[in-house]
């Protein structure tokens, strides 16, 4: 038995018969080479245990974390629980503890990357470094490896094992950047030279920039920029306490979007990563959230799911008190296209690499600003022709992929990383008909 | 705890290190979370550990654990200081440390009540007291409710011979109702989004009286569902106070962090469109733009004893009559630009590598005030408290939504206006800075969500504000 499940079955000892309860235990590592000016400045890792706590007691629901868990702390720490639901009101919403079920057979870990050394890191850095010689390089390679156990009172048991390794950076001129990310379960998978090829390429061809006048344009998305749409979509739409409480602009069985757009989770993808089963101990599934333009389902946890009349799908996250279930293994369907088809189907338009610093103005409306970086070109007559400074756009992102709007897709879905973070959306290159960009980055 | 903490120093310099430094963190939180009467979550959360730091050369490790033993401290220096021999794969150029004095001290927040020993069912009946009188107004669908409580206790030890305890309490929450159109949601927040923190006890939470305010939020979130756009235009804007703070924080508190100038964040936060050269002639602002980090001010939320570097918190100009004269800095990045180092490093909790971060980076006070300025201004518009925020990657360019504003009409407030924005490039809107509130009006605005550094940490930091006018702002910007 791993030590995540000793922790799960020492909490659930020590809660009893005294109330429901479901403990999330995890243990592990997380490590991250950061550099900066082409040299290693900043260099962490950290190892520790962590266990989540919530206990119903007749309805009454309280919650609790810690990272020490020594035995005489975890009996203080699960009657500090007890202690607080007894004081608390009853939860008319509390919808009970998952019932026992199965969670697929899925593992995404990598022995060699959960014990994945210093120097592994620093050779991956070394070699994004040294692919972009002349050019100041800055980034990360992160490893991280954890053991996950969930139990309840109820007797649902489930245990995962997850890594990620991840490799991201820019490399810069003097006046611009270029980006380059992979991320995977397996270290061995990530090739810094590659990435940082990418990444030096961007940066020499965007070296010379000029300012486009603000307006519409057609727009070539990189996958960086269509994995901020989709965890957008995802956190702000398809989110059932978001639906649930009017916020959201899903309207399920409609067609919503262009009916090139299929969007669904799936923790079972083999290029997924995380555990089968969610922070209530509900396994995960497969969820198609749109099919060719159909909004279809949204995610739930179990209280969500409750007051919607429909089964939690596995999507409940720490925090979902707040902000609701958010499905985290997000694909967005590609299509034949080489990113250079893609382009050149394009008369007049702006290729994106990434967006940043996006912030939502109205979620019912999906109405998003934000600004391009790391690359930013224009296109005209179906090729590349010259780098554009960043431009801010303020933009509805459900208007931007609805019907008709998606002109192509491309055939390179990979993981990208996101205003939220790498390592939760697999998405391609997108051709979108119309983007609004309302102004130049520096005036 | 200090002696596990000097463990993890004297692990780090056997191993071979030039310099260590260790925190020994022991840190609670309470978050209380209401909708519609009914609490949504209540939690209760306790993180205890080591972090320690390791130089050797021209490169730096760290590494935490959260198992506190003698054993496991000193194991955790040797493995900082194995990191940092790895970082040398990739090495810079060598490090120098900035002095400081070297001290041993103790420093506690003032606070009359202690927030953790509150009763609970008090936290909880204030906020399911505001959401019903929220929910009372009709039109509001959702009334929400925060309250939230660290207790942080810090033991540094540096192998220079520091040796710091200090315990910071922190108090904040707020409320917001939010009301629902056919294609639109409406929302007002009080004391402002996200609520208000400061450094202290419970008694920050009975100051704001949040139940004498949560009527009119509900009201006004309601009146917004039919309240006209604001129209894009160029016109004299005039901003609320905690509105004012976050643009101080993200166009100002951001462009001036040492780290950023240096380029240490180029990847992810991203670089300031500020040049050391430049220091001490660079026009930032108009003549009434005069801003301070000072981590000395009580109450503030960014206030603390010393850094997680060692160094005494203080008092640094910033900009001094709208000219650029100061940075945020710590010992190494001082060292680099030449300057004192500001005493501005702190990491967030045990397992995180202490970094610049904002202290109380915020205006001096003006000697107007709000129904001057109002009175003041012919043609113009008044924005109140934050809704979204967006800024580029050099801190210039930004685009800000508030929740509400007011079309302002020969010195009267006139219509509400909703969905209003306004967008403009740094210095050029500092300087066009022309009227600010004075002391009567002027808060020391606490953020608790500032986000910066890989693993991403969590600050919080303070910006005194008040209204303030500035002139020909491009306002009303929509998709």
């Amino acid at each position: 038995m791993s030590r995540a499940s000793q922790l799960t079955e020492q909490v659930l000892d020590l809660v009893g018969d005294r109330a429901e309860a479901e403990v999330v235990a995890s243990t592990g590592n997380l490590a991250l080479t950061r550099f900066a000016n082409s040299f290693i400045h900043q260099n962490v890792a950290e190892v520790g245990e962590a266990v989540s706590l919530r206990v119903a007691v007749d309805g009454r629901v309280a919650s609790a974390k810690t990272t020490t868990t020594g035995s005489e702390t975890l009996a203080a720490f699960v009657d500090g629980a007890l202690e607080t639901a007894a004081l608390q009101p009853v939860d008319e919403d509390w919808p009970g503890l998952a019932p026992p079920r199965a969670v697929p057979d899925v593992v995404h870990a990598d022995d060699a990357t959960y014990d994945a050394s210093p120097q592994a890191r620093a050779a991956i850095v070394k070699d994004f470094v040294d692919s972009g010689p002349g050019m100041l390089a800055a980034g990360y390679c992160q490893t991280e490896g954890r053991s996950i156990a969930f139990a309840n009172s109820a007797g649902q048991a489930a245990e995962g094992r997850q890594t990620n390794a991840i490799v991201d950076g820019i490399h810069q001129t003097a006046t611009s950047a270029g980006t380059g990310h992979a991320a995977s379960a397996a270290i061995g998978d990530l090739d810094g030279a590659v990435i940082g090829r990418i990444a030096a390429q961007r940066a020499i061809d965007s070296a010379t920039p000029f300012d486009a006048k603000p307006g519409e344009y057609e727009v070539i998305l990189a996958p960086e920029a269509v994995g901020t749409i989709a965890i957008f979509l995802a956190f702000y739409g398809f989110n059932g306490k978001m639906l649930e409480e009017g916020q959201s602009f899903v309207d399920l069985g409609t067609k919503q979007f262009d009916e090139r757009f299929r969007f669904w989770d799936d923790v079972t993808d083999p290029r997924a990563l995380g555990v089968p089963f969610d922070t209530e101990g509900t396994p995960k599934r497969r969820l198609e959230l749109v099919e060719d333009g159909v909004t279809r389902a949204v995610a739930h946890n179990r209280k969500t799911a409750k007051k919607a009349g429909v089964e939690p799908n596995g999507n409940n996250v720490p925090g979902a008190e707040g902000w609701g279930p958010i499905p985290t293994n997000l694909f967005i369907g590609g299509g034949d296209k080489t990113v250079g088809d893609l382009i050149a189907d394009v008369e007049r338009g702006i290729y994106v690499s990434t967006f940043n610093y996006c912030r939502i103005l109205d979620p019912k409306t999906m109405v998003v600003t934000g600004l391009t970086r790391n690359g930013t070109f224009m296109i005209e007559n179906g090729r590349i022709t010259d780098a554009v400074t960043n431009m801010r756009f303020t933009q509805s992102f459900v208007d931007a992929l609805g019907d008709g709007k998606i002109l192509g897709l491309g055939d390179d879905a990979r993981f990208a990383d996101s205003e939220f973070g790498p390592g939760i959306t697999i998405v391609p290159t997108m051709h979108l008909g119309s983007w609004n960009f309302t102004g130049g980055a520096e005036g | 705890m200090f002696e596990y903490a000097t463990a993890a120093v004297e692990g780090a310099l056997a191993a071979g290190a030039t310099y260590a430094d260790a925190r020994a963190v022991v840190s609670k939180q309470e978050s209380i979370d209401v909708q519609n009467q009914a609490v949504r979550s209540l939690d209760r959360t306790e993180q205890a550990g080591i972090g320690v730091r390791a130089l050797i050369g021209s490169s730096w490790g760290f590494f935490a654990t959260a198992d506190i033993s003698r054993r496991s401290a000193a194991a955790a220096g040797e493995r900082a200081a194995e990191i940092a021999r790895a970082s040398a794969i990739v090495p810079g150029d060598p490090i120098e440390f900035a002095d400081v004095d070297v001290v041993r001290d103790t420093y506690e927040t003032p606070f009359v009540e202690d927030p953790l020993t509150i009763p609970l069912s008090e936290k909880v009946d204030l906020l399911i007291g505001v959401t019903k009188t929220m929910q009372g107004v009709d039109g509001i669908a959702i009334a929400t409710g925060n309250l939230t409580f660290y207790d942080t206790n810090k033991w540094f030890v540096s192998s220079q011979g520091h040796r710091i305890h200090q315990h910071l309490v922190e108090s904040g929450g707020g409320f917001d109702a939010t009301a629902l159109g056919e294609r639109e949601s409406q929302r007002r927040s009080y004391p402002q989004s996200f609520g208000q923190y400061e450094t202290g006890g419970y008694e920050v939470i009975r100051k704001w009286d949040f139940a004498a305010n949560a009527g009119r939020v509900a009201e006004e979130a309601v009146a917004l569902l039919t309240a006209d756009e604001l129209d894009e235009r160029e016109t004299d804007l005039i901003l609320e106070g905690s509105q004012l703070a976050l643009q101080i924080h993200e166009s100002v508190g951001h462009a001036i962090e040492l780290d950023r100038i240096l380029g240490w964040e180029a990847a992810f936060a991203g670089t300031s469109h500020l040049q050391l050269p430049k220091l001490g002639s660079f026009r930032f602002g108009s003549d009434l733009m005069n801003i301070t980090a000072d981590a000395t001010l009580p109450g503030a939320l960014g206030t603390f004893g010393y850094d997680d570097e060692g160094t005494k918190a203080q008092r640094v100009p910033i900009v001094d009559h709208g000219t650029w004269v100061g940075v945020l800095s710590g010992r190494d990045s001082a060292a680099i630009a030449g300057l004192p180092p500001g005493g501005m490093v702190r990491g967030d909790g045990y397992n995180r590598l202490p970094m610049v971060r904002m202290t109380n980076v915020g205006l001096l006070p003006g000697d107007s005030s709000l129904d001057e300025i109002i009175a003041d201004t012919k043609d113009g518009v008044y924005m109140a408290t934050n809704r979204s925020w967006s800024i580029d990657d050099k801190r210039l360019n930004f685009q800000f939504g508030t929740e509400i504003a007011w079309e302002i009409k020969n010195g009267k407030r006139g219509r509400m206006l909703k969905n209003p924005t306004y967008t403009g490039i740094g210095p050029v809107f500092w300087g066009s800075l022309d009227r600010l509130a004075g002391d009567d009006e002027w808060i020391h605005w606490g953020t608790p969500n500032c986000g910066k550094g890989q693993p991403i940490q969590v600050a919080h930091t303070g910006h005194s504000a008040g209204p303030g006018r500035f002139k020909n702002v491009r306002v009303g910007v929509r998709g």
